[in-house]
């Protein structure tokens, strides 16, 4: 019976495999392109008279005498200083990661656990934080920041950042919680543990998907930020994204629009390899996610 | 569990959403109802051979010290809310009385930065959402049906507009389709028409911008359509094969049904996320054709020197009614849904 359920006619094998293979296409060639564009110059990758000097790197070989270039990686990450930047992306995304999964286990094994009506209100509270604009949520730090002096550091924007994705990691937590039998912690709190020992010892050992997709979303909220991070952070402590960004903002250096171009790759590459590496636990999350939500 | 121990399993949690999610919108709030200090004028004698003039000019001294005082600014009600750049009372009723005719109307009215803001918010929002769920759809269940070997490899490939930030995944799509990048130079040369760009055509700007928020979301929905398929029960299935069901009577009469939660649900975040839209504005340097309601706010924020917090403000507490608005029927049914089932 399995098997007949999935044969499928001629026509739709192939219907399907064109579909699939356009769809990809469609995702996956504008990142490729970036990546070979990356290492050609300007004049090649935004060409005004013919486009096959992308592909032929007519220009970066009179520019440079080869057909491929790292020039635009070199001056980037030195002069650009584009290294500090991948610095300060990497603080902020640790620290996001490792303080809002402390958080949101806290919270997220209290709301599943307590049979109390509030633990409701709470999850829809949290539903409405989630829909908030982050941008209306920046104009009304800014001038309280700035009047108590901590506008501009980095950790001002790693809790923020926690905050901001507290609703998330919370709704996703409840419910993988939610998945473990309570009899697991009950049985425990009869042998004596208190509430947190049996949260430590018997519940996180089995939570561990559950906390790595939480983390997964954590990290890619936090890495890929632009609002808070251009508006919270000041020059020097500009994360990934928004410097990308400023190279934009000077057009006049026909060079830093290369930069941009190359720091785009720069910051793609490791999302990605981190991203194929853990896909299995982003799917099952946003499976549980989805099902409940 | 009692309430001490919740209280404290959630007390962390709860400090800082309260802290940086609650207590900011009421900072906004307040923020709306002020307005920034107007500079201090000065009248200064000039005197020289010919006779004495007098000047205005800013007395640079007195302005400083009454931003040190009210940093906020002065109290100014609902005055921004009323103002040229919010709600634009004055201007719509000058309009109304003005104009011969609804289209005039309406022309002006939608050349006001708000109303311009939220057209295009909206637009965006209703233009991306559909389309988005119907291709989720379709791609979910053409690679659910591909074989093993090849799924992870064909989900990965078909995710990656959705990690990458809408900055970047702008950035990365401009350059193709810019006047000068690979698919607008093409377009260029077929259609004989050297000027031709992106930025030629108002129309055309927004509908890139939409292609571009179908490209973003699509895989959001994929990738939930995909999780929710493996649930779909086997049985009702089969036994709809055993009834002589086609394939696409299966999908329309079991598939489809089982999927509807899922497909609300999808509808909340991604009406949630595109409200907000603001960063692909900036990676297609659309900001002359398409201005958002959040890019208002960040365009008033934008400058370090001169933020305009009171506009701000005032454009953030809109935005909020505004999408409260819009997401108060989904919301309700999420309530509902919840709500039975506990």
């Amino acid at each position: 019976m399995e098997s007949q359920i999935n044969r499928y006619s001629k026509q739709l094998i192939i219907f399907n495999s064109i579909f699939i293979l356009i769809w990809l296409t469609i995702s996956i060639f504008p990142f490729l392109w970036t990546l070979w564009g990356s290492f050609k110059v300007k004049a090649d990758f935004f060409t005004r008279s013919d486009w096959t000097y992308a592909l032929s790197g007519f220009n970066t070989l009179i520019e440079t005498g080869a057909t491929t270039t790292v020039k635009a990686y070199i001056e980037s990450w030195t002069e650009g200083e584009f290294w500090r930047a991948t610095l300060n992306t990497m603080i902020v995304t640790v620290s996001v990661v490792t303080i809002s999964l402390f958080l949101g286990t806290l919270g997220a094994y209290a709301l599943s656990r307590s049979t109390f009506k509030y633990t409701f209100y709470i999850l829809i509270a949290a539903l409405i934080f989630r829909a908030m604009p982050h941008i209306t949520l920046v104009s009304g730090y800014l001038f309280p920041f700035f009047q108590l002096n901590i506008w501009g550091i980095l950790p001002t924007t790693i809790i923020v950042l926690v905050a901001i994705n507290q609703p998330f990691t919370l709704w996703l937590l409840y419910s993988f919680f939610k998945t473990v039998p309570k009899e697991l912690d009950e049985s425990a709190l009869i042998d004596g543990c208190s509430y947190f020992q049996a949260f430590r010892f018997i519940i996180m050992p089995v939570m561990w998907p559950g906390v790595v997709t939480a983390g997964l979303f954590s990290m890619m909220l936090a890495y890929n930020d632009f609002t808070v991070t251009a508006l919270l952070l000041n020059q020097e402590n500009y994360t990934m994204v928004p410097k990308i960004n400023a190279y934009l903002g000077t057009i006049e250096y026909g060079g830093n629009y290369m930069w941009a171009v190359s720091s785009v790759v720069s910051a793609t590459a490791p999302l990605f390899m981190i991203i194929w590496f853990f896909q299995r636990q982003l799917i099952s999350g946003l499976t549980a996610g989805a099902v409940k939500g | 569990m009692p309430h001490k121990t919740f209280f404290w399993f959630f007390f962390p949690t709860g400090l800082a959403m309260i802290l940086f999610i609650g207590l900011p919108i009421v900072s906004s709030f307040f923020q709306s109802l002020h307005i920034e200090n107007q500079q201090i004028l000065m009248e200064v004698e000039n005197c020289d051979p010919f006779g004495c003039t007098t000047n205005v000019r800013v007395d640079v001294e007195a302005t400083e010290k009454l931003k040190e005082e009210n940093p906020l600014g002065r109290f100014n009600g609902f005055g921004t809310y009323t103002d040229r750049n919010h709600l634009a009372f004055d201007e719509i009723k000058e309009a109304w009385n003005t104009s011969s005719s609804t289209s005039e109307f309406k022309d002006i009215v939608l050349n006001l930065p708000f109303y311009k803001a939220v057209l295009f918010t909206l637009t965006f929002c209703f233009a991306v959402t559909p389309p988005v769920i119907i291709l989720g759809f379709i791609v979910a269940l053409s690679i659910n049906t591909l074989v093993k070997s090849l799924k992870g490899l064909a989900i990965f490939g078909a995710i990656l507009p959705m990690i990458v930030t809408p900055l970047i995944g702008s950035l990365v799509l401009f350059w193709m389709i810019d006047s000068q990048g690979i698919i607008g130079a093409t377009i260029k040369i077929l259609f004989g028409d050297p000027n031709l760009s992106l930025k030629s055509s108002s129309t055309l700007t927004w509908i890139t911008l939409i292609i571009y928020g179908i490209w973003h979301n699509t895989p959001f929905a994929f990738i939930v359509f995909y999780a929710a398929l493996q649930t779909v029960p086997q049985d009702p299935i089969e036994a709809a094969l055993i009834d002589g069901a086609s394939r696409f009577q299966r999908v329309r009469f079991i598939v489809i049904p089982h999927l509807y939660p899922v497909a609300t649900f999808i509808m909340l975040i991604c009406l949630m996320d595109n409200f907000r839209v603001f960063e692909p504005i900036i990676g297609f340097s659309a900001e002359g054709v398409a201005q958002s309601l959040s890019w208002m706010i960040y365009q008033d924020l934008r400058n370090e020197n001169k933020m305009l917090f009171g506009s701000a403000g005032a454009t953030s507490m809109l935005t909020i009614i505004g999408i409260a608005i819009l997401l108060t029927p989904v919301l309700l049914r999420t309530w509902k849904e919840f709500r039975t089932e506990r």
